[in-house]
């Protein structure tokens, strides 16, 4: 098979996946033990996914998880440690312990923004953040991932729509899980394949097998290489299963045990290291080696998070202002100049080329000429790789 | 030297806080091509271009999103609501993703959502709001209503340099009617600061925006039969300025809030339990407020008058508490 990843990759792929499933292994372990404070969301099965994309990125491309993405997280530079303190609600956690779960972020280093419970919201934030991107001449992408049930909001179909008329280099995963807390994606979705909710805003799609780590990596590659092109939004739909509940509370007995049975065959992990085999990529010593090493990162991250004292009471009313304690500054990759006066001055009207009738239409810009005609295939648009349904 | 309506003083501080900072960029339906449904965006398209006065759909949500990205990303963008009732449309990407960031995680998010706001103008119940207590509310914004020509360009630019997210709310029936010299200068005025805009010793109105104007008509009717009121300008209602209004209290011992907005749950009520908290004592009679109902705002030009306060109804409510 045609892969562009080399073997350090391979095994660092495993490794974010392996991690991710043992830290939340452990974290089911601290939930009995009551040790977390709120709820506990699992991507059991869907490690894949958040390993993957996230790995296609650069280091100056930015991400916003959803609950389901500690796995993203983690490729984003993440220590176990900042997850464990975060649902153990402890003041060395990213939020001080203000925020639970996979709500924290990062802006200044490792990009990340904190997600809020909300579904759909990161897809219009994520487009601003690509838009500012664009207009500092970063050449950015931005990425973010909503469920199925998340693409029935208002705020996807906005967001959206805003980043495909803006052109904007985003990378939407949709996870197709299969279920909405309890509601099948059939009750909630009248299209068989979530990808096609693309066609309705003129963007590039891909399906994608959303147990294969190696297709999802690749996929997402030629997607984040689509966008950063200038090419427009891509959304990639990954067809997966939750293998738990909603959140660690639900024991989920409306899922017919037929359906987890079949999809546990397809476990990513389990198919990814057989992948490792097949291709002679490690052999059980190397494999013994980065388990032990997880291992032992889990542990010691634990204790540094048990150990971990509690907010002050008092930090409670602190915070809600920022009051010169962070400074908000642009990184510029362009000349200034090109967007003041004069250099930046236009004709307020709208450009004539802009009226071709063809539908969706670029917003007009500086290449608005250049944009508005008719868009060619391209050739990194994003296979229709098999689907796993 | 000619003067400058409320409208044109907003204008002049977008013309003048995106030249002075390339950081600043406009977002909104209508705001480039057309300059606004108001105009009040005319001519930033030309002179500033389209990466920086950005066209979008009819996507409220959207536009306030793509500008928590941009704010993320280090700019400082301006989003406009074409009329500020659409607001509603956007309120959970202001309540729940701007307004917790800094707190959640240190994210600050600069951006400005402006818009036109208010009635008077026979808007009818969805071009009339004034919502400002619903972020009033939200701990983590700022709300500026201003009143003047001068407070309009001051405050917003204060607003866009601010690291925090302010609602600015425009009211439109200021937008031509009211006009003043303005300095040539760079001035600013600071969030979170009331003004006393006419001195008295007999009671203390509160005002703010529009209502600002009625008040101080009012003040002038109470002048021809002796009653001297206070007229102070909120300007801010979010952080709100308890020095002024405490101060004031403390002067005239009586207070008679009023605002356009409808009665249950407005500003008036809690300017009440903050003056009964901290004031009790200096206080010579009970609070009155002068507000619009607890109704939509209607449309028929006999109904909105009977819904609004005027600068009658707050002669009467004021010359009740004087004698008190």
């Amino acid at each position: 098979m045609a892969s562009t990843l080399t073997r350090e990759q391979y095994l660092e792929l495993y490794y974010y996946m392996r991690l991710n499933r043992e830290l939340e292994e452990q974290m089911v372990r601290l939930f009995r033990q009551n040790k977390i404070v709120g709820g506990l969301y699992s991507s059991f099965g869907q490690e894949a996914i958040s390993v993957g994309t996230a790995y296609a990125l650069g280091p100056h491309d930015w991400i916003a998880p959803m609950i389901r993405n500690i796995g993203a997280l983690l490729v984003r530079g993440f220590k176990p440690r900042d997850i464990l303190t975060q649902h153990m609600a402890r003041y060395t956690s990213p939020t001080l312990g203000k925020d639970g779960t996979s709500h924290f972020g990062d802006l200044k280093t490792r990009h990340v923004v904190s997600p809020i419970s909300m579904l759909g919201d990161l897809i219009p934030v994520m487009t601003g953040i690509a838009m500012a991107g664009r207009y500092l001449g970063q050449k950015i992408v931005t990425m973010t991932w909503i469920g199925d049930g998340g693409t029935s909001t208002g705020v996807f179909h906005e967001g959206l729509n805003l980043a495909a008329t803006q052109k904007a280099a985003l990378v939407l995963i949709v996870e197709n899980n299969q279920w909405a807390y309890s509601t099948p994606v059939e009750r909630q979705v009248p299209l068989r394949d979530l990808a096609d909710r693309a066609k309705a805003y003129g963007i590039e799609s891909a399906i994608v097998d959303g147990n294969d780590a190696v297709a999802i990596e690749r996929t997402t590659r030629e997607a984040v290489a689509h966008a950063r092109a200038g090419n427009g939004p891509v959304l990639i739909e990954a067809k997966t299963m939750r293998m738990r509940g909603h959140a660690q509370h639900d024991a989920a007995e409306y899922v017919p045990k037929q359906m987890l049975e079949q999809w546990k065959k397809r476990d990513p992990l389990d198919r990814y290291e057989k992948f490792l085999n097949e291709n002679k990529l490690w052999d059980a010593k190397t494999k013994k080696e980065i388990d032990a090493r997880i291992a032992r990162e889990i542990q010691a991250d634990v204790e540094f998070a048990e150990n971990s004292p509690f907010p002050p009471p008092e930090l409670a009313g602190e915070g809600v202002y920022c009051e010169g304690c962070h400074t908000v500054e642009a990184d510029w990759k362009r000349p200034k100049e090109e967007v003041i006066p004069p250099r930046s001055s236009v004709k307020a009207r709208w450009p004539p080329e802009l009226f071709t009738g063809n539908g969706a239409q670029p917003s007009p810009g500086k290449n608005a000429e250049a944009r508005s005609k008719p868009a060619k295939k391209s050739a990194r648009t994003p296979a229709r790789a098999k689907a796993g349904r | 030297m000619a003067e400058t309506t409320y409208l044109e003083a907003i204008r002049q501080a977008l013309f003048e806080e995106m030249g002075r900072d390339p950081a600043v960029v406009l977002i909104g339906e209508d705001v480039g091509v057309y300059g606004g449904a108001f105009k009040v965006s005319e001519g930033l398209l030309e002179k500033f271009g389209w990466e920086r006065v950005i066209e979008t759909p009819i996507s409220e949500s959207a536009i306030v999103g793509a500008a928590v990205g941009m704010s993320y990303a280090g700019l400082r963008p301006v989003a406009e609501m074409q009329f500020i009732d659409f607001i509603a449309c956007c309120f959970n990407q202001i309540t729940n993703f701007v307004a917790k960031s800094h707190y959640r995680w240190g994210a600050p998010v600069p951006l400005v959502l402006r818009g036109p706001c208010g009635g008077g103008v026979h808007g009818g119940p969805f071009h009339s709001a004034n919502p400002e207590m619903y972020f009033v509310h939200t701990p983590g914004l700022k709300v500026v209503c201003p009143a003047t020509a001068y407070d309009a360009k001051g405050l917003l630019k204060s607003a866009i340099r601010d690291n925090n997210p302010v609602l600015f709310f425009e009211h439109k029936y200021l937008y031509r009617r009211i006009k003043e010299n303005l300095p040539e200068s760079d001035f600013t005025v600071p969030l979170g600061k009331a003004a006393v805009r006419r001195e008295g010793r007999d009671l203390t109105i509160l005002s703010y925006a529009a209502m600002l104007h009625t008040s101080l008509e009012a003040a002038g009717e109470l002048e021809k039969e002796g009653i001297e009121a206070e007229v102070i300008d909120l300007r801010t209602l979010l952080p709100l300025d308890r020095e002024t209004i405490l101060a004031s209290v403390r002067k005239t011992n009586k207070l008679l809030v009023v605002h356009e907005d409808t009665r249950t749950g407005g500003i008036a009520g809690e300017i009440a339990a903050m003056v009964t908290e901290s004031a009790f004592e200096d206080l010579d009679g009970p609070i009155r407020r002068v507000t619009s109902l607890d109704t939509p705002v209607p449309y028929a030009p006999q109904l909105e008058e009977y819904f609004m306060p005027n600068a009658a109804k707050v002669v009467a409510a004021a010359r009740e508490l004087a004698h008190y």
